[in-house]
């Protein structure tokens, strides 16, 4: 069959090339351009090759926060995606209960974050934090602002106490999406709980699982708000996380070079992870 | 294998039921034999689901019990009730293969592995599946994960009996006919009692041995295709078999015997004078043109193939009657005439003279 031949239509398609051009092609070449040259000054730039980049790997404080990065997000994960789907599970599926469950469980989500940050800096003071002060009076040594493991256990608490209502939404979207047949098959079938679980449940909140775990390694290793807020990276830089980094990188020391070398490798860090885990979840999923 | 026995079954959804139209199943008393085949037959909302659910045990019945083989099981859950259930669309388990999903209630059971693949291997020959047994489940046609729902059905061997709620309704139309006549075959092999539940007369006709014709609720005749098309009991199994249905028209009664359009009509069954509606019941295979009879207007003439429809209005009555091919319609006026064999008198609807559940 001959379709008519119209390349007029690729005007309807400039305006958007236009928008992403102006807002993320263009800041990114910004980006790379910094990342390739050096500058003293006076709105000056020399040509300096990949030494940024080199220095860069290098360098032992990028690692430290780079493990420290992966560090969060690897333990934020292992603790909100079950837990998340342990809370959808036991939620009520139909009654006057479900909004009132899921109106609780979104609220988290719709306080600032740096609002969250300031909630959890006061709530964990060691004198006057209802947390912290009922800890020391248990009888734990606990402050945040001193010992670095308060520090990271204050910000891990915080961060699921934010977000595993995110892994909890998205699990119980997809929950009551499975047709009551395949419970009752289930039953017929002689199915356990565990079995229901692993053989329908679990493959039914495949795909939306695969997105709640994306999101959240992708808006955990960018965090920033929140730990400032909290830790301000410290004690020391114990809690000092890639993009707090990054940014005292940029902004305090103002060195432009290394900071946008910094942003590319957090940048396909993120992507390349990213892709890797995508492909390899969808991997088996019908054509 | 076991004998069902439905015994003063009554189910409604509300918790206290007041008016009749609250209970979904109005009063049941049931015996299926052991390897029979059934088929419940219904128009949708008429309580046929809620019956398979109360067979099943997804639903414990208001009132009455369950009997599998004499073993009141009323209270007892699905699993422990031994059944085998095919639903309305296809359930799969999508992670599984093909084998696995056989598998699955064998497995979930605890029996040993080598008898596993051996019933699979064995349900897989009979319902097609062999070559597709490495297959992941999700890929496959709908009508290929129906024989997945029915082999999962057919792998246990403790299994009391299979039902069926509507297992054709996404099927395509051609594969439907193959997957009737797989179900049929396979009744012939294992010998189980199989329940079919469907609104499909066709359907329902050409699979069961035995058909329950339910309406808004209860039963309103049992028997065999032959049975129900040849001597409806209700109306309403009158009218919902058999295309185009059976002709109801209102008549009136005089000294036992029916007065319709100023004439009197001869049936098979006698009434005596009654106050409840008088009804004459004749299905349109009965009914011929003839030089006397009750006169009516030939209205519409439609072609179905090896005979004619043709539609009259008969004391402004809507009739139908079939006529062979070739044979002369009349334009215009008409006198028809009612076999007095396959003609009969409704009382309120049931047959006059006798009642069904009563």
């Amino acid at each position: 069959m001959n379709k008519p031949v119209n390349q007029k239509a690729w005007f309807f398609v400039l305006p958007v090339l236009l928008l992403v051009a102006f807002n993320a092609i263009v800041p990114l070449m910004t980006v790379v351009n910094y990342s390739v040259q050096e500058t003293f000054g006076n709105n000056e730039f020399f040509w300096s090759g990949v030494i940024w980049f080199e220095e860069l790997m290098r360098n032992p404080r990028f690692h430290d926060s780079l493990g420290r990065q992966f560090t969060f997000t690897l333990t934020i994960l292992a603790i909100e995606i079950p837990l998340g789907v342990i809370i959808a599970l036991a939620m009520p599926r139909k009654g006057i209960w479900v909004s009132v469950c899921l109106v609780l469980m979104a609220l988290p989500l719709l306080i600032p974050w740096n609002v969250v940050g300031a909630m959890w800096n006061i709530f964990a003071l060691p004198e006057i934090g209802l947390l912290g002060k009922t800890l020391n009076t248990l009888g734990f040594d606990y402050n945040y602002t001193r010992q670095t493991g308060a520090a990271w256990f204050t910000l891990i608490t915080m961060d699921v106490w934010h977000w595993t209502s995110l892994v909890v939404l998205l699990s119980y979207a997809g929950l009551v999406s499975i047709p009551d047949a395949y419970y009752q098959a289930a039953r017929i079938d002689g199915a356990s709980p565990w079995a229901i679980f692993r053989y329908i449940q679990l493959p039914k909140m495949k795909r939306v699982l695969t997105i709640a775990i994306l999101l959240r390694f992708m808006d955990s290793f960018n965090i920033y708000t929140e730990p400032l807020v909290l830790t301000g990276g410290g004690p020391g830089n114990s809690t000092t996380l890639l993009s707090i980094d990054l940014a005292k990188k940029a902004l305090g020391e103002f060195d432009l070079g290394p900071a946008a070398a910094m942003s590319l490798i957090y940048f396909l860090v993120i992507l390349l992870t990213s892709w890797i885990f995508y492909t390899l979840m969808m991997r088996n999923e019908e054509q | 294998m076991a004998k069902i026995t439905l015994s003063d079954l009554r189910h409604s959804y509300f918790t206290k039921p007041k008016t009749p139209d609250d209970w979904a199943l109005k009063q049941l008393d049931i015996e299926w034999e052991d390897g029979g085949a059934y088929a419940l037959l219904g128009p949708s909302g008429c309580g046929k689901s809620t019956l398979l659910n109360i067979i099943s045990g997804l639903l414990v019945p208001s009132h009455g019990r369950v009997l599998f083989n004499e073993l009141d099981v009323t209270h007892a859950s699905t699993a422990d009730r031994k059944i085998a259930q095919v639903f309305q669309f296809p359930v799969v388990y999508d992670s599984m293969t093909v084998f696995d999903n056989l598998a699955f209630p064998l497995r979930n059971r605890g029996v040993a592995e080598d008898e596993v693949t051996k019933r699979v291997h064995e349900v897989a020959e009979m319902t097609d599946l062999t070559a597709m047994l490495k297959n992941r489940a999700s890929g496959l046609t709908a009508d290929g994960k129906q024989k997945i729902s029915l082999g999962r059905g057919l792998v246990r061997t403790d299994v009391n009996a299979i039902l069926f709620d509507e297992p054709l309704t996404v099927i395509d139309p051609h594969l439907k006919f193959l997957l009737r006549a797989k179900l049929k075959e396979l009744h012939q092999r294992v010998n189980n009692t199989m329940i079919y539940v469907t609104h499909d007369q066709t359907e329902a006709l050409t699979f069961a041995d035995q058909v329950v014709v339910m309406n808004v609720g209860e039963v309103v005749q049992i028997g065999t295709p032959v049975e129900l098309f040849e001597e409806p009991q209700h109306t309403f199994v009158g009218h919902f078999i058999g295309s185009p249905g059976m002709n109801v028209v209102p008549c009136t009664i005089e000294s036992g015997s029916a007065i319709f359009g100023g004439r009197k009509i001869k049936t098979a069954n006698k009434v005596t004078a009654t106050t409840v509606k008088t009804e004459l019941g004749v299905r349109p295979e009965f009914v011929s043109f003839a030089k006397t009879g009750v006169a009516a207007r030939v209205v519409k003439v439609a072609d179905a193939g090896r005979f004619n429809i043709v539609e009259t209005n008969c004391q402004g009555h809507r009739v139908y009657l079939l006529s062979a091919k070739g044979e002369p319609i009349p334009s215009g006026a008409a006198k028809l005439a009612f076999d007095p064999e396959n003609t009969r008198i409704y009382l309120d609807g049931w047959l006059g003279g006798r009642r069904v559940g009563s």
